[in-house]
């Protein structure tokens, strides 16, 4: 039994340092901390992304009754809530407007939002809502840091209101001027606080996190109570191994 | 001490740790089967395609019959005449089960002679109890063949009276099924749904 | 005498005989299971053989309740797994041991291969086991990358095109060829369809058949050790192997526990990494193909990433493809490149002790740099370490030949 918990102390020493380095990355993101377990805040999130951005983006493979389920809500305050052109709870959640309209007003088809948390990542979603700055030169007026050139107009601006986008100039060693971002600052003023509106766009990122994998909180919990039955097993088969091997003289 | 013991000893504990690793091996197993059989059960998508269907029975006149599906399943609706209720009695004797006594062909709240909620209205799966054929509505009355209206089954001859109801002598166990359904408004039937439910 | 009845050893009767006269079964079980004597002295590197057929059955379930849900069309490929992963009853489970199955496929094949490495199990008379283990590897490349395409996202795609296109390398084929492979001018529709056959129905019956005879090789020659000695060479009064005990019970019971462990670290995964920071499900991957547009990094699924690294570290289509093939096709003559004497890493001199240190850094800091970005400073480490994988197979008639080599001795080595 020794030897083995050694090797299996090794490998999952390796695995945890794999998956800790595999976690890293995307530095330049400011981090979402989104908090998966907190049901108030899906539920508020839930209700930003259906008022603000379903409109335009649909979750196509996001069932209501899916959502109700695991932010304990009722049919009927999903009803009441959330479903605005769906009938039924096991609808999905589909967008009203007709695509050829959304290419004629966007030149291009709003993304699905169903695995977004999963492509792009919650932080990336975090910051691309807070990542819209005044652009004279953009049909829409704005321009976002994060997808340069969206065509996505800022749909929030009531609650955060307009900023712009401050830029440092420095020189580099060859004399060259760089230009780099340096922050946003408000141009006007929202309906929000920064704080406000940073708690508001951290519940909708929540919200998109969870519906990339509805499934990830019961796959953990499950995880655990299938580790414990391994590790119970492991213990038996080593002891009836070191059994069997005592007949093998050196 | 002796060796015979301390076999005897290890013998004993091999013997036990053998059972207890095996049998716990097969309740892992059969605990990790489920999840498998388990996604062959009739997924989200399937539950929502099969959610209840609504039939519009307002402008259906007597001695009419529409046809739904509801869950892939034909379903008749057959608004029934005066003159077809009056002969839902006439042949009860040649009836297989002519009180609804096989509970599961029906529910509770058509468990009763018309086989309905309003009895006019006759809303039953047409999916005979045989072999799963759709019977052919047959309404014309022939009283020298003592029929009185009602389905015949083509694939193997079986036929349900008005109410769905089996006739004896037909390979057809049991009578036709009636599925859950409620009167949503007097013109609005819905099927899928118990009477009871909101 | 018949031969029904003179070969039964002990007495039986029922339906064991019933059998048996007609099938041989006890036989099979005797020769293959209870009497096969495989040597008492392996250790934690011996385990992956057993691990990899555990992993084909994994894959085998979980690919078969895949399919039953799973639609082989540009149109609803994508939408299908997503189904699978949220309509689907436990669904999501069963993805996720078979996206997780691929990788840990590889991880256990690359450890088992890198175990004959270390002690010399491809060499005579062990060389067709080997080869049949090369041809089970390029099967699995196959398969694995047939399967990537399935899930029909933007890897999916793109990883796919890539691939393809290197076939477009070999000179005045090459260009058919690619559409032969692909039955249309892009990756389209049908190319889905045909890869959905070949990673369903041809490469897993190819897989069934060349582990088949893999093990049939294997106990025909009889497993090698960690000292690389013959046991049957040294055998006691009852014909039995000194150094041997049976497959059953004792190396059953000890892979038992091999197998418990790793699906510990399988079922880790799944449950609580599932993509495995990207490395096990890429993040584009959630995206549908997108025939528009190319995703900004696209790197290959982490098993390819080492020869992926040499294609990119050559800057010549038609040699990068070469090259590439000639990393994967190399090893497969090893058992006449070694020209050591003795089998094991324990008996080896200091020179080939080096030589696989070196190879197997190489060959993890190639897969690394696959996964990054191709820029210079990558590519000219990819050139510095595929040069080292080169070397290692091409000079090694030389340094084998030349390495001073310890005494072997006559039994293995056991601690118990």
């Amino acid at each position: 039994m020794g030897k083995s918990m050694q090797v299996l102390f090794a490998l999952t020493a390796t695995f945890a340092c794999v998956s800790a380095f595999a976690s890293g990355g995307g530095a330049d993101f400011e981090k979402s901390e989104i908090d998966p377990g907190n049901i108030n805040s899906l539920q508020r999130g839930a209700r930003n992304f259906m008022n603000y951005c379903s409109g335009c983006h649909s979750a196509k493979y996001v069932r209501f009754n899916t959502i109700g389920k695991y932010l304990e809500l009722s049919d009927k305050q999903l009803i009441d809530n959330l479903m605005f052109n769906a009938e039924r709870t096991f609808e999905t959640i589909n967008v009203s407007m007709r695509s050829g309209d959304a290419r004629k007003w966007f030149g291009t088809l709003p993304p699905d939002m169903s695995l977004m948390g999963r492509s792009k990542g919650a932080d990336y979603i975090f910051n691309f809502l807070k990542g819209f700055y005044i652009d004279p030169d953009s049909p829409t007026g704005v321009d976002n840091h994060f997808l340069p050139g969206t065509s996505m107009p800022h749909v929030l601006w009531e609650l955060q209101g307009y900023q712009n986008a401050i830029y440092a100039s420095h020189e580099d060693a060859e004399g060259n001027v760089i230009r780099e971002f340096a922050g946003m600052e408000p141009a006007t003023a929202g309906l929000m606080s920064a704080d406000e509106y940073d708690e508001f766009v951290r519940d909708t990122t929540n919200f998109l996190a969870y519906i990339a994998e509805p499934i990830r909180s019961e796959r953990r919990k499950l995880g655990v109570w299938v580790m414990m039955y391994l590790i119970f097993f492991l213990i038996i088969a080593s002891m009836l191994k070191n059994q069997i091997w005592k007949d093998v003289k050196k | 001490m002796t060796d015979d013991d301390l076999d005897q000893i290890d013998r004993n504990r091999r013997h036990f740790l053998a059972i207890a690793t095996a049998v716990t091996g097969l309740v892992g197993a059969g605990v990790a089967i489920y999840p498998f059989l388990a996604s062959l059960k009739p997924s989200a998508r399937a539950q929502a395609l099969g959610a209840p269907v609504e039939v519009s029975i307002g402008s259906l006149e007597p001695g009419e019959m529409v046809r739904v599906l509801w869950r892939g399943k034909l379903v008749f609706v057959l608004r029934r005449t005066e003159e077809m209720l009056k002969h839902l009695g006439d042949n009860l004797d040649r009836l297989k089960d002519p009180n609804s006594e096989v509970v599961e062909q029906q529910p509770e709240y058509a468990a009763n002679a018309t086989r309905s909620v309003k009895p006019e209205y006759l809303v039953v799966e047409g999916s005979c109890t045989h072999l799963g054929c759709a019977p052919i509505k047959d309404f014309e009355v022939r009283p020298a063949d003592h029929w009185t209206g009602g389905f015949f089954c083509p694939c193997h001859g079986s036929t349900f009276d008005l109410a769905g109801r089996v006739y004896n002598g037909v390979p057809a166990p049991t009578n036709l099924r009636i599925p859950p359904h409620r009167f949503v408004r007097d013109d609005l039937v819905l099927i899928g749904q118990d009477a009871g439910a909101a | 005498m018949s031969r029904i009845e003179s070969e039964v050893g002990k007495p039986k009767g029922g339906l064991m005989k019933w059998i048996d006269d007609r099938f041989p079964f006890t036989e099979t079980m005797k020769y293959h299971v209870t009497e096969y004597y495989a040597s008492k002295n392996f250790n934690f590197w011996y385990v992956f053989g057993v691990l990899a057929f555990v992993v084909l059955i994994i894959q085998f379930l979980s690919g078969i309740f895949l399919t039953m849900n799973y639609k082989p069309s540009s149109a609803e490929a994508f939408a299908s797994v997503e189904y699978i992963m949220r309509d689907v009853e436990w669904g999501w489970l069963i993805r996720y041991v078979h996206s997780t199955g691929a990788s840990f496929f590889f991880i256990v094949v690359y450890l088992h291969m890198f175990r004959a490495m270390l002690y010399g199990s491809y060499k005579k008379p062990r060389e067709l086991i080997w080869i049949i283990g090369m041809m089970i590897f390029f099967v699995l490349f196959a398969e694995a990358f047939a399967g990537y395409l399935l899930p029909w996202g933007q890897m999916s795609y793109w990883g796919a095109q890539v691939i393809i296109s290197l076939f477009g390398a070999i000179p005045v084929v090459g260009d058919g060829i690619v559409e032969f492979i692909r039955g249309d001018y892009s990756i389209s529709d049908i190319t889905l369809n045909r890869f959905f056959a070949m990673h369903v129905i041809v490469l897993p019956l190819a897989l069934i058949g060349l582990v088949f005879v893999h093990i049939v090789a294997l106990h025909e020659v009889g497993s090698s050790n960690p000292d690389g000695i013959e046991i049957k060479k040294k055998k006691g009064s009852d014909g039995i192997p000194l150094d041997g005990v049976a497959f059953h019970p004792y190396h059953t019971s000890k892979d038992l526990v091999a197998i418990i462990i790793f699906l510990m670290l399988f079922c880790a995964v799944i449950f609580f990494a599932p993509e495995m920071g990207g490395y096990f499900l890429e993040h584009a991957n959630f995206e549908p193909a997108n025939l528009l547009a190319t995703p900004e990094h696209i790197a290959p699924v982490w098993y390819f990433t080492p020869f992926y690294s040499i294609l990119r570290a050559v800057p010549d289509k038609l040699w990068g493809a070469i090259l590439m093939g000639g990393s994967v096709l190399l090893p497969m003559f090893l058992p006449w490149l070694d020209r050591s004497r003795v089998r094991s890493i324990r008996y080896r001199g200091w020179i080939y002790k080096s030589a696989l240190t070196c190879f197997a850094i190489s060959f993890i800091a190639l897969g690394w740099l696959g996964t990054q970005p191709a820029e210079a400073v990558y590519v000219l480490a990819a050139r510095f370490f595929g040069i080292i994988y080169f070397a290692f197979f091409l000079l090694m008639p030389y340094y084998t030949a030349i390495d001073k080599t310890k005494p072997v001795p006559d039994r293995v080595v056991y601690h118990g």
